[in-house]
């Protein structure tokens, strides 16, 4: 049965909203914080800022991470920025400016209030890392600098070096780190989730396994918070690291909270090219390099001369050609999809013509190459190492890959999922960037959930659960979600086929970055739902994992996550053909104005499109929480 | 280790500095250096740093041992295959291993001189002190003795090449540039002692002749 | 191309571990050295044998999970490379791989390259950190940090993680991994007031840990990832120093 949900977001006018929220939350005293615990999984930024944020305030944080250390998070390989209203640049940017710029970003299709308070929140941030000692880039005064970053017209990034996300995450890991010392957080690090454990219809825990025994242990607490991230490597080739997954999430869906947008996915426009069928992910080029490379192909799509002996006029700079505003700046989405189009049209350069190239010829001879390398050293670096190709010399080659998920779970306005006491903060909810993110907001949306939202609204819960007991990991509801875990890996284990979890997950990314990527169509979403039920009856019955449970098992930590890509990517499909509609990275080819661009209907889709789980993968429902612009009147998103 | 080694490296000057006498006419230098000796034993603020000096060696020794064992016992088990070799020098590695080739040279050294000179019967020269010239120069006709004697410094050398930079690190000195002079500073340090004190057997062994 | 690998195989760290000879034959130049275990793993899973365990997350030499020793040499023959950024160009057909964990006494192993780093967290957590809470922040540029500063803090702050530093220590010590904190920290005047404590906080950690001493081979910064400098070394011992004489 479809509903309509609500997002509790509170009363007053936009600008008002958050303080109204403080105001009234309700508080739990500091000496019965030490009585409450409190799970978190994942300490990427959002995890490590909210478990230190709650250390700090006296509750008792137990902190999950598959990992090896909780630094390896991959926060740690976000290269760009992050975004904050501080105005030091002097050139218009407001808390408003920022909000208008990422909810036109995300093509309308946020919630108004949580894109507020996200811009609301970001000046603090900024604070809160420079006081942990996060060396950013600064001015020869000594003041912070700012750069300009795709889908705005202002210079509101702040960023050290092309590491701000490793600084950042460094910066929150140690603040993590600092409450472990005082005894306010129990770390688990190569520790997976592999179920949510509901009790009374609140949930109270998880199963995870620990990845070095193998042992299969339950963890309790009077709420649990998700902070593990996004899933773009459903599509196999992605910016992402390796382990990143859909696992923790997806089963708490299973348990009942919704997926909101699961097919909302940013596909990056500058990441580099795939070169063989060997390769295991694409390494994203941070997109501030946008700011000084000039994106072209050759007009010709039969050019053979190298890049550098092709002609100005026989170049087509698109992107300033067609958004001579915005430029090679425009924003993410449009960029990825203008690289496509002419990639599409045989202009692609390289061995396998899948690229563009990304000049910086002109930035070099204007500033200099020393100016050049300050900004982006390690960037030309890694691209010489990887590609063995010299960039101060010769253009990069670029293309898109798949890299964010605006999609998620179901958060209301406290950042709280469909399931009471379950929490989502960072990417792994879907709350801020509507259908497409801006560059240097994801950092910014994972610390400001993890330092400044998700510390008083978990609070505002806990208020109410002061006198719940320690939660006693014995009670039946631990015991049979265990039992259905074990009986789920011993599954994966007996079914003895002839694919390994990698290639099963190969071929299902292939299916969808085709069908449900950059570019989708009615009747290839369809082909591909049928494709992925046919994949996921060959994964039960010809999957084949070595090994046992009880011991260090990498194969069977990939089998649980690819078991969980074959039920997700049909939600994907499903959540993209319902959509009749084009909106930031959702292009449905039927739905797109003469020119190529995308055609919102606002009239029939002005949702949040919340799934509900039903037992079958193919048959999920649809919930829709209802956009309401209060303040701001969607128009058509341009970039010209 | 770096306080008891610049010791150590600054008695090298001095004592390089006294053996120089040695390379003088022979009439003249069996009669200074053999006033400069007794002096030197005489003399209670010397005394004084002779106990430094014996002490620093032995504390030097104590302390590489020690930190041999806790490098071995934090290694745990070794590599089956190892060319970590090629991202540094073989005798910043190798200290220990020069260290010991001082040590049992220091060993021989003190007790043929110091232990001659001081415990032991002597002649005297016409001056009435103790003739340690005609015991370092008969000592230095020996070729066996004197390749020793190279080998030794040699070792030595390469020892102070690392030690003294390595010293200054311990002690925190970090600027890059003043690193950088203390760097160059220390190799001409072991490169004047190095020669320094294989001049001296050689010289004597070359020019003595019984 | 061709490729021989001698791959360490040890099951946990009480059992003995061995070489054990594996040979691929269509190895592509543009493979990163991890893809090509990806590859082998895939024939050893279809053989029925236990696929090479071994760390590796973000692929993009960024997070630090991932690090062997290649030939004898921590993350392989290029400098300032991490394992997933080593591409098969570096080899050549027909060579002879060795392939071996990172090895000491505080690095115990997991399982055939797998080993657990986590005293390395534990360093951090003695003292790595200022200790701000969330919220205690004054505004940002109310404390200017010149470019200088900041570019030589950032310098320190670069460190992965890795743990290379270690492994190419002849004495295994964690002296540039914990310095380069320590450094960071004291450049920068948010950190500095709390230097004294810190340094001696982490240097007593490392020793807890079971790392070795520091006698400058400096082989450590020729092997780092982010060529992170022995200097901070020397400020480490420094800041200890200066913390130890003036202790009150």
């Amino acid at each position: 049965m479809s509903i309509t949900i609500k997002a509790n977001i509170p009363e007053g006018p936009l600008a008002e909203k958050w303080n109204n929220y403080k105001a009234k939350a309700k508080l739990v005293s500091p000496n019965n914080r030490k009585k409450l615990d409190v799970i978190m999984v994942g300490t990427g930024l959002a995890g490590a800022s909210a478990a230190a944020s709650l250390g700090e305030m006296g509750y008792n944080v137990k902190s999950f991470c598959f990992q090896d250390s909780a630094r390896r998070a991959h926060s740690v390989a976000a290269q760009g920025g992050v975004n904050a209203a501080k105005n030091y640049k002097n050139d218009g940017d407001s808390v408003y400016r920022m909000f208008h710029d990422t909810l036109k970003g995300g093509d309308f299709r946020s919630r108004e209030a949580n894109t507020y308070r996200l811009a609301e929140c970001s000046a603090s941030l900024i604070d809160q890392a420079v006081a942990q000692g996060v060396p950013f880039g600064r001015e020869y005064g000594g003041y912070l600098r700012n750069r300009s970053f795709g889908g705005v017209q202002v210079s509101r990034t702040f960023y050290a070096r092309g590491q701000t996300g490793q600084q950042l995450l460094l910066g929150s890991y140690q603040a993590l780190l600092r409450q472990q010392n005082a005894g306010k957080v129990k770390l688990y690090t190569r520790h997976e989730m592999l179920d949510l454990v509901m009790v009374d219809g609140k949930a109270r825990g998880i199963i995870a396994r620990n990845l070095d025994t193998g042992e299969i242990e339950r963890h309790s607490a009077h709420a649990v918070v998700l902070a593990t991230g996004g899933f773009g490597k459903i599509y196999y080739l992605s910016t992402l690291a390796m382990g990143c997954n859909a696992s923790a999430i997806w089963r708490a869906h299973k348990k009942g909270a919704y997926m909101a947008n699961p097919s909302w996915t940013q596909i990056h426009p500058t990441s580099l090219p795939q070169s063989g069928e060997h390769q295991s992910k694409l390494t994203l080029m941070s997109e501030s390099l946008r700011n000084d490379g000039r994106i072209w192909v050759p007009n010709d799509p039969k050019e053979t001369r190298l890049p550098g002996d092709i002609p100005e006029e026989d170049r087509d700079y698109y992107l300033e050609r067609k958004y001579p505003a915005f430029g090679n700046l425009a924003p993410r989405d449009i960029a990825s999809r203008a690289a496509k189009e002419q990639i599409d049209l045989g202009k692609g350069v390289g061995a396998l013509k899948n690229a563009v190239y990304l000049d910086f010829s002109r930035a070099i001879k204007e500033y200099g190459q020393e100016v050049i390398a300050e900004r982006y050293g390690n960037l030309f670096t890694m691209y010489k190492k990887i590609t063995g190709i010299d960039a101060y010399t010769e253009p990069m080659k670029i293309s898109p890959a798949a890299h964010f998920s605006m999609g998620g779970l179901w958060v209301d306005y406290d950042l709280q999922t469909s399931l009471p006491g379950l929490f989502a903060i960072g990417e792994a909810n879907f709350s801020d960037h509507g259908a497409n993110r801006l560059g240097a907001n994801s950092l910014l949306q994972a610390c400001v959930d993890g330092y400044f939202i998700l510390p008083y609204t978990l609070q505002n819960y806990l208020a109410d659960e002061i006198r719940v007991p320690k939660i006693d990991v014995n009670h039946k509801a631990f015991e049979e979600t265990e039992q259905k875990v074990r009986q789920q890996l011993e599954g994966f284990l007996k079914s003895k086929g002839n694919k390994t979890a990698e290639e099963f997950h190969k071929e299902l990314g292939k299916e969808l970055y085709d069908k449900c990527g950059l570019l989708r169509t009615k009747a290839g979403l369809q082909k591909a739902i049928e494709n992925i039920q046919n994949l996921r009856k060959e994964f039960t019955e010809n999957l084949l994992v070595p090994g046992d449970i009880e011991e260090v098992n990498s194969e069977l930590e990939k089998a649980g996550r690819v078991s969980d890509y074959m039920e997700l990517a049909e939600l994907m499909c499903i959540d993209a053909l319902r959509r009749e509609e084009s909106c930031g990275a959702h292009f449905r080819a039927e739905h797109q104005t003469e020119e190529g661009e995308a055609k919102r209907d606002d009239e029939n889709y002005c949702y949040s499109a919340a799934w509900e789980w039903t037992g079958n993968p193919s048959s999920p429902v649809l919930n829709k929480e209802p956009l309401v612009f209060e303040t701001v009147k969607p128009t058509v998103r341009s970039y010209k | 280790m770096a306080l008891t080694g610049l010791f150590l490296s600054f008695f090298l000057i001095i004592h390089l500095a006294g053996n120089l006498q040695l390379l003088l006419p022979a009439d003249e230098a069996q009669l200074q250096y053999n006033s400069y000796s007794r002096l030197l034993g005489g003399n209670i603020f010397v005394k004084l740093v002779a106990y430094v000096l014996y002490a620093s060696i032995i504390l030097h020794t104590i302390d590489a041992i020690y930190l041999g064992i806790k490098s071995k016992r934090a290694n745990g088990a070794s590599y089956s295959r190892d060319k970590r070799g090629r991202a540094s020098k073989w005798y910043a590695r190798n200290m220990m291993a020069l260290g010991i080739i001082i040590f049992v040279f220091l060993v021989i050294h003190f007790k043929d001189f110091w232990y001659s000179y001081k415990f032991g019967e002597l002649p005297l020269d016409i001056n009435g002190n103790k003739d340690l010239y005609t015991l370092v120069v008969v000592a230095f006709q020996e070729l066996w003795y004197v390749i020793l004697y190279v080998i030794a410094i040699v070792a030595l050398g390469y020892h102070l090449l690392h030690g003294v930079f390595s010293a200054h690190r311990t002690l925190g000195l970090y600027h890059p540039l003043y690193s950088k002079i203390i760097k160059v500073l220390g190799i001409i340090f072991a490169v004047v002692m190095t020669f320094g004190y294989i001049l001296i057997p050689v010289y004597i062994y070359l020019t003595h002749e019984l | 191309m061709k490729i021989h690998l001698k791959i360490w195989r040890q099951k946990d760290r009480q059992t003995k571990g061995a070489f054990k000879d594996y040979t691929l034959e269509d190895v592509s130049k543009d493979m990163s050295f991890l893809e090509m275990l990806d590859t082998l793993n895939i024939k050893l899973i279809k053989s029925g044998e236990r696929p090479v365990e071994f760390d590796h997350d973000c692929r993009e030499g960024i997070c630090g999970q991932c690090g062997v020793m290649i030939n004898g040499i921590a993350h392989g023959p290029l400098k300032h490379t991490t394992t997933c950024q080593l591409h098969m160009r570096s080899f050549e057909d027909g060579d002879t791989i060795y392939v071996e964990p990172f090895k000491a006494a505080a690095f115990p192993i997991v399982r055939d390259l797998k080993v657990n780093r986590s005293s390395l967290d534990h360093i951090i957590a003695s003292g790595g950190y200022v200790s701000v809470d969330t919220g205690q922040a004054p505004e940002a540029n109310s404390i200017p940090v010149t470019h200088e500063q900041a570019e030589a803090a950032f310098d320190a702050a670069a460190c992965i993680g890795c743990g290379a530093c270690v492994a190419s220590c002849k004495n295994s010590s964690a002296a540039l991994f914990t310095s380069a904190k320590i450094s960071q920290l004291a450049q920068l005047p948010q950190g500095d007031k709390e230097t004294s404590k810190r340094v001696v906080k982490m240097v007593y950690q490392m020793e807890e840990e079971g790392f070795g001493h520091c006698s400058f081979t400096e082989a450590c910064q020729v092997e780092c990832p982010e060529d992170i400098s022995v200097l901070n070394i020397a400020r480490m011992n420094y800041e200890y120093n200066k913390a130890r004489l003036l202790k009150k």
